[in-house]
């Protein structure tokens, strides 16, 4: 059991909003600079980099947990994050199908999908900044039948944070956990002592990365270990 | 100016609470961010949205809104309409858009609630 610093929710260039530096070595790069021990790849409603990212890792020893940042139908952002490449893939597939808007590359930004080389394999054809028919309740029911981490993303910032969304979280509703963008504020949620925490850089450019990151005392590296952290389970845990 | 004469000239469908219909509506208020329906929104308004989620129950039921019109035909899920009936918020639906739908409220007479 050792302590990781692990920063779980860094974009790439295939979001439309980050920066096109954001390919997968220049993340790696910054990563190990920043002292980081794993990262969370999670772009918006698209997996499509996530091998890139994960093999140029792999060459330079640098973990990395596969996931989305999925756009639920009531415009919340929420982190889902996986052990299995074929189980984000398999969301991948559920949310691409659900995407209302087709893309036009001048309005929305460029979607860049690379390979590990950061050579352009092509452009995402959805706009991926457009929300998902799929409702929160069902969208955290998929990531769990999928064996996923379900993680409200930025929960203290108004727009696509769930609260600003929704008004609160609802009752019953089975998050791993809440992510914010800033951990001072943990406090500022209302009902935050029934809640685990985790804090996230949301790098959309390489300076980014590395902002923000959650420290967890857990085995070793993946989504399983990291949510008996969440629980706090056997002596492990988590701070922001 | 009550729910009913509004569901009429609008023609809305209603699906929960008729029995309500004779609610006093004082002004309207349009947003689909609930923590701003939440702030901003007062007692009696008619809110016009397209958020269908069971939160706009509570959030209706906490600011004691007169009801919701919900836009574009979007049909809320069974939790919502279940928990609307619980708590005693008429929903209403219209097929058009949330533009249309305050037009034609204000056509109507009713006003925006305002902050200040």
């Amino acid at each position: 059991m050792r302590e990781y610093k692990v920063d779980l929710h860094i974009h790439t260039c295939l979001s439309p909003c980050a920066d096109l530096a954001m390919g997968p070595k220049a993340i790696v790069r910054e990563a190990r600079r920043k002292g980081l021990d794993a990262i969370g790849i999670c772009d918006h409603n698209s997996a499509a980099n996530v091998p890139a990212v994960r093999k140029t890792a792999q060459r330079e020893g640098m973990r990395v947990i596969g996931g989305m940042e999925v756009t639920s139908q009531e415009e919340v952002h929420v982190l889902a994050l996986f052990d299995q490449e074929e189980e984000l893939l398999a969301l991948h597939d559920i949310v691409y199908r659900n995407l209302r808007d087709t893309s036009d590359e001048k309005l929305c930004g460029d979607q860049v999908i690379v390979n590990e080389e950061e050579e352009v394999l092509g452009f995402a054809t959805k706009m991926l900044i457009g929300a998902t028919d799929i409702g929160i309740e069902r969208l955290v029911g998929i990531i769990h039948e999928h064996g996923g981490l379900a993680v409200a993303a930025h929960v203290d910032r108004e727009g696509f944070g769930i609260i600003g969304q929704l008004g609160f979280i609802p009752e019953g509703l089975p998050l791993d956990a809440l992510e914010l963008a800033d951990p001072a504020r943990r406090t500022t949620i209302p009902h935050h002592e029934r809640f685990a925490f985790i804090t996230s850089s949301d790098a959309h450019t390489p300076r980014d990365i590395g902002s923000k990151y959650t420290r967890f005392v857990m085995e070793d590296v993946s989504v399983s270990e990291m949510k008996r952290s969440l629980e706090g389970e056997g002596g492990r845990r988590v701070s922001v | 100016m009550t729910l009913q004469e509004i569901a009429d000239a609008l023609k809305l469908d209603v699906k929960t609470n008729e029995h309500l219909l004779k609610r006093e509506v004082t002004d309207g208020y349009a947003s689909d961010m609930l923590s701003d329906v939440l702030a901003h929104a007062g007692e009696g308004s008619i809110w016009v949205t397209l958020q269908t989620h069971a939160n706009i129950v509570a959030v209706a039921a906490t600011k004691a809104l007169a009801g919701i019109i919900i836009v574009n035909g979007r049909s809320p899920e069974a939790e919502t309409l279940l928990k609307a009936e619980e708590e005693h918020v008429p929903i209403m639906i219209s097929d058009h858009s949330t533009y249309g739908v305050v037009a034609s409220l204000s056509a109507l007479g009713v006003k925006g609630h305002e902050r200040v």
